[in-house]
């Protein structure tokens, strides 16, 4: 178990944003995490990798607390996050970006823009190394987030919403790259909403809704559980599903 | 390793300057225009390469200045040896601030006002203690020869700003070439990320504005012995503020020459409008403020900015 969530809650307000969450990521697995908009799939993220504390529960991290832990130090231990909402170092060129990500392992401006290179090629951004990042088309920056989060050699990578925004094509694409990250050893946890994808690519998933966990499984288990469909996903996706399944 | 040769060439080009041109004139307008360049890469630091907008870097010009002078006046320390305790109090003063600032999360027009309440502060302060010498301010004793900062001619004080500013563009040299830098740079275009990847965005931005800080106070610490006198509004006055980041703006934020060309151009300016509105004195300032509203609305990248996003 590389990461361990236990009873995890956060108010907003009034909200009950992540309410007594529990979820475990076995090592060497890729994971998802689905759930309606507005479940609490991102706010949980930010639990987790430290940008938003908790009110109650702990994380665990290769079996050391890491609760209530600041991002960056979460990082250095190995544990590493893309957003939603892609936030790249717009005036800097793909390969700047990358190396702010290298940088954590390697000292030398001249070692951390080496290791970029090397991370640009595994995600497919090899021939846009010396772009603006503000120059990238929309699928460009999310591989922008993933390599930028690869460059830091993490032990676990949580990727929300990689894939969000990309075409059939695209994702096609970087489906691939997600696996060949868990071939090399790092752990995934994934937020995500397209569920084809998500059928494709995961070992095990947790559904959230409303801020709780109300199913874990496989995919074909948590997607098949009607509970989960009827009341969860709304009406008709189970009809979906059985479409991304064949 | 690029960009060392021009930073190179330019030491020796104006390191050659007092043998062609023995004018006074000249030689004080080049003297100028290296002090505001060293104010501009000070501010720089901070603002161009770490995204902090300070409206108030006369806290760390007059903290140098006074350090200097209190220092030499009231305790007779030699003024060489009044540079490095400048250099800390500099940065001890921006560390300060920054704590103070960052780890409320302070940014954009905040930190700035907070930056210009510091500024306005330490000039009250000194406006009303004793050992500043308040309003009447502080004279350097004459003291001839360079062992006490204290040049004959003009072209000494040329070689002293010359040196501060070689090292502030090294410094910012290091920042374009280091993982300090690009930590920085980080930080300026989105903290978040960078707090993701592993940067530990507080103490990134206190280090660059304890750097800052350290640049401005030798800064200062040049003013008092060149003018040999300094009063609170000279040392902590806006006026000192504003010449900090109007050359990086004009010239371009965040890189290595902009500070350069900006002074430049800004002292190039000033003359101009002085000569030409003589009788109105106040209209060259004005002139200032408009560019300045020019350069943000059109240029905000500033003139090197502009010039690579064409190249």
């Amino acid at each position: 178990m590389i990461l361990q969530a236990e009873n995890l809650s956060v108010r907003f307000g009034g909200l009950a944003a992540v309410d007594d969450v529990s979820l475990t990521v076995p090592t060497g697995k890729i994971v998802a995490l689905i759930g309606p908009n507005g479940a609490g799939k991102t706010t949980l993220f930010n639990l987790i990798s430290g940008f938003v504390r908790a009110d109650r529960g702990t994380v665990r991290f290769q079996g050391s607390d890491i609760t209530g832990l600041p991002p960056h130090a979460a990082c250095r231990l190995g544990m590493a996050r893309t957003f939603q909402i892609v936030q790249p170092f717009g005036a800097q060129t793909v390969r700047e970006n990358i190396a702010v990500g290298s940088h954590l392992h390697h000292a030398s401006r001249a070692a951390a823009l080496h290791a970029a290179e090397a991370v640009a090629e595994r995600v497919g951004l090899r021939t846009h190394l010396d772009k603006l990042a503000l120059n990238l088309t929309i699928a460009g920056r999310k591989r922008l987030e993933l390599a930028r989060a690869l460059a830091t050699e993490p032990k676990l990578l949580l990727l929300d919403e990689v894939l969000a925004g990309l075409n059939p094509r695209e994702i096609d694409e970087v489906v691939p790259v997600i696996r060949g990250i868990r071939d090399s050893g790092i752990t995934v946890l994934m937020v995500e909403h397209v569920l084809r994808a998500v059928m494709n690519l995961s070992d095990e998933a947790f559904v959230l809704s409303n801020g709780r966990l109300i199913a874990h499984g496989t995919p074909r288990e948590v997607t098949s559980d009607p509970a989960v469909i009827e009341a969860y996903l709304g009406h008709g996706t189970a009809a979906r599903m059985k479409a991304a399944y064949a | 390793m690029r960009q060392l040769a021009p930073i190179a060439v330019f030491g020796v080009a104006v390191a050659l300057l007092p043998l062609f041109v023995t004018s006074g004139f000249l030689l004080n307008a080049a003297i100028m225009m290296l002090y505001v360049t060293l104010l501009g890469l000070a501010w720089n630091i901070l603002a161009g390469f770490g995204g902090q907008f300070s409206f108030g870097h006369a806290v760390f010009f007059g903290t140098g200045a006074y350090a200097a002078a209190v220092l030499q006046a009231k305790l007779g320390w030699n003024a060489w040896a009044t540079l490095p305790a400048a250099l800390a109090l500099g940065a001890a003063v921006g560390a300060f601030i920054g704590a103070l600032s960052f780890r409320y999360g302070l940014r954009g027009s905040y930190f700035a006002l907070v930056t210009l309440a510091f500024a306005e502060v330490f000039r009250i302060l000194a406006n009303n203690v004793d050992f500043t010498g308040a309003g009447v301010g502080i004279m350097v004793k004459l003291k001839a020869g360079p062992e006490n900062f204290q040049f004959a001619t003009k072209a000494g004080y040329l070689y002293v700003i010359l040196a501060f500013v070689l090292a502030g563009l090294l410094v910012c040299w290091w920042l374009k070439n280091s993982r300090y830098g690009a930590w920085l740079q980080a930080v300026r275009d989105n903290e978040e990320s960078a707090a993701a990847l592993g940067v530990n965005v507080f103490r990134v931005k206190l280090g660059a504005i304890a750097l800052s800080g350290a640049l401005m106070a030798a800064a200062g610490v040049f003013y008092a012995q060149y003018f040999q006198y300094i009063d609170p509004g000279l040392a902590y006055g806006p006026g000192v503020s504003i010449e900090a980041l109007l050359g990086p703006i004009v010239g371009g934020l965040g890189t290595l020459w902009g500070p350069v060309l900006g002074a430049v151009l800004l002292q190039l300016l000033g003359e101009g409008t002085r000569g030409l509105f003589e009788n109105a004195p106040g209209l060259s300032l004005m002139v200032y403020g408009a560019l300045l509203v020019l350069m943000v609305t059109f240029m905000p990248s500033g003139i090197l900015g502009v010039l690579r996003r064409k190249a």
